[in-house]
């Protein structure tokens, strides 16, 4: 996944300027920056739900067009939102599979009837599900409708539903706002587990500072919508522009 | 035998998400099948079938209909009195042209055609949301009875301007037309709804369903986990106007035999079906069913004990009938917006921890 020179106006506001970066296969990217830097707008740049304004998004080295939002889903990019968007009206074991709705291919009427190509799909499909549900330590809720949830679960069952897709790049926005530290050890735990056992190409915006360093092999650093660093964890550590702008609000 | 999960152990996904997984619901089930199909054919007659079976099991169709639509896609819509008269009018069309077609095709036909036209003034969807919506389909509605009156090939030219249903017959017994007994028509409509009823179950515990309530839930959300909204919307347009024109065939052909347009088909229907859905439940097959027994038998027992018993007037009950279901709707739409069915749920929840509470 490469940027090439992004830049994203609304209106008179400038969310991000002329931002290139790349993510490479394998590897955990993660955005930070403080409140506004643009941080989310880029990440729904990359989703293909915003059009930047200007610049160029590859894709596997290819150049991406215009897209509808659920024809990105279709090239294997999934995501989580920085606000929770789950569908309260439904079981966690139902957001899940929606996950995998890309995948399912049984047509209106061998559906109508459900015996047969229907079911069979179903269920295949379910079995890849149960296997998310017991990696991330959810049996217990599957037939909870998700509005009932309190919010650290949530946050779990939409990477659930994320990782249902089997995307090949998992673009997570503040997967840990608002957790507990146990909350947090157990999502970081998951994100590292994914990374190691599925090589999933992560992208994730997080404001914990101690988390990113664990976590991420390299860093961009956002503020005002300018990209003022970028590099590992060390390195950017050690940016004074970074030091300035970024880690001496963070840690007033 | 106690209501309980327990014990009843799934061994497979098959098992797991089948319709009733509590085996003392499963026997529910068989039992209501049971006597549906072979007590109440035995006993029906002509008041019970007109005055509650038939407008019960066609109402029932309509408000799965409708259900599908509003409760599982989140699409409002006020045509459904509209999209009746579109399946009444093309299988009194299919009738009078191919007699010799058996009745039930006729009435499947119609669905089709009424999934077309819903599906047509369901585009609007794409665009506009909530009370836009209602507002265009409202405009359907009207459109559609007007069209019906005016252009007389739909009635085929006759003077009264109605649609009177012709006589057929399938294996041997009198579907439509005087000479059908109340058994055959009761049996004909269940027969469907219990068809009707498999489908919609199928379509919404499986992919297309929760395309459907992904869009309900959070349309921004769907389209980013690959949603396409326009194909979800119009399925559900198109399924949802499939069943509510079976049920407007059904209700011309076998229940009424002859039909007006302004009569049948005007904006009451379209808000007494939207009324069963609320109170049966939103999102809900079991609501559909609940909500439509309930404004079926409401009045009929009301006429029965005030007028028949107390000897109230007729005009009084009828009065007292709206502001109960006013209430009803107004207290469904404040404090259980999924109806009777989430209250029935509940009450299952409760029992199932009986008698031990935590
Ligand atoms: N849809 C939008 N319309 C207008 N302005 C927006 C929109 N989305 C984001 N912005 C603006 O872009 C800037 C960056 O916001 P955001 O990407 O959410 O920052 P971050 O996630 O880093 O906190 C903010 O000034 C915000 O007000
Ligand atoms: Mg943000």
């Amino acid at each position: 996944m490469e940027l090439r020179n992004i830049t994203l106006r609304f209106g008179g506001v400038v969310a991000i300027k002329d931002i290139s970066f790349d993510i490479r296969d394998g590897e955990i990217r993660a955005i930070i920056g403080p409140n506004g830097a643009g941080k989310s707008s880029m990440l729904n740049v990359i989703s293909g739900f915003y059009i930047p304004t200007e610049g160029e998004v590859y894709f596997k080295k290819i150049k991406r067009g215009p897209m509808k939002p659920y024809e990105v889903a279709r090239l294997g990019i999934a995501r989580t939102f920085q606000n929770i968007a789950l569908f309260d009206g439904m079981s966690v074991l139902d957001n899940i599979m929606t996950g995998r709705l890309t995948m399912m291919k049984s047509g209106l009427l061998s559906q109508a009837f459900w015996y047969g190509a229907a079911a069979r799909e179903e269920f295949a499909h379910r079995e890849k599900v149960e296997r998310i549900i017991d990696f991330l330590e959810i049996q217990n809720i599957r037939k909870t409708p998700v509005g009932r949830l309190p919010y650290g679960l949530k946050k779990r069952v939409e990477l659930a539903r994320a990782l249902a897709a089997e995307p090949k790049l998992l673009l997570l926005d503040e997967p840990m706002a608002g957790m507990n530290v146990e909350e947090k050890e157990d999502m970081s735990r998951f994100i590292l587990d994914l990374n190691d056992e599925f090589s999933t190409t992560i992208c994730l915006i997080e404001h914990d500072m101690g988390v990113v360093m664990d976590l991420s092999d390299r860093v961009v650093v956002m503020d005002y919508g300018r990209k003022i660093g970028d590099g590992t964890p060390d390195e950017v550590r050690n940016n004074q522009d970074v030091i300035d702008a970024y880690l001496g609000v963070a840690h007033d | 035998m106690l209501y309980r999960e327990a014990g009843d152990f799934k061994t497979t996904y098959g098992e797991d998400s089948q319709t009733f997984p509590i085996r003392f619901d499963r026997m529910g089930y068989y039992v209501t099948l049971l006597v549906a199909f072979g007590v109440v054919p035995l006993v029906i007659n002509d008041y019970w079938a007109s005055a509650v079976f038939l407008p019960f099991l066609i109402y029932a169709i309509a408000a799965i209909g409708l259900n599908i639509l509003v409760g599982y896609a989140g699409q409002v819509s006020l045509g459904t009195g509209g999209f009746m008269a579109v399946g009444a009018y093309a299988v009194y069309k299919l009738m009078t042209s191919f007699p010799d077609v058996p009745i039930l095709i006729h009435v499947l036909l119609a669905g089709f055609v009424t999934a077309a036209v819903g599906v047509l003034f369901g585009l609007p969807s794409l665009r506009i949301k909530g009370f836009y919506l209602a507002v265009a389909t409202l405009a359907a509605q009207f459109f559609l009875v007007w069209l019906f009156n005016k252009a007389p090939w739909f009635y085929n030219y006759s003077a009264s301007g109605q649609i009177t249903v012709p006589q057929s017959k399938m294996l041997g017994f009198y579907i439509t037309g005087p000479q059908t007994s109340a058994t055959a028509k009761y049996l004909f409509c269940l027969i469907i709804l219990v068809g009707v009823a498999v489908v919609a179950r199928n379509l919404t515990r499986g992919t297309v369903g929760r395309k459907w309530m992904a869009i309900r839930d959070m349309d921004i959300a769907a389209e980013i986990i690959g949603v396409n909204p326009l194909n979800a919307k119009l399925t559900a347009f198109a399924v949802s106007s499939f069943f509510i024109g079976i049920a407007g065939a059904l209700f011309f052909a076998v229940y009424l035999g002859a039909a007006e347009v302004t009569e049948a088909f005007n904006i009451q229907k379209s808000f007494l079906i939207l009324f069963m859905v609320i109170i049966g439940g939103l999102g809900s097959i079991f609501g559909s069913f609940a909500g439509a027994a309930f404004l079926v038998l409401l009045p009929v027992f009301l006429k029965n004990v005030l007028v028949g018993q107390l000897g109230w007037p007729t005009d009084l009950a009828a009065h007292l009938e709206l502001m109960i279901v006013g209430a009803l709707i107004v207290a469904f739409l404040i404090a259980e917006p999924h109806g009777i069915a989430q209250l029935w749920r509940l009450a299952k929840e409760k029992l199932r921890l009986w008698p031990f509470p935590h």
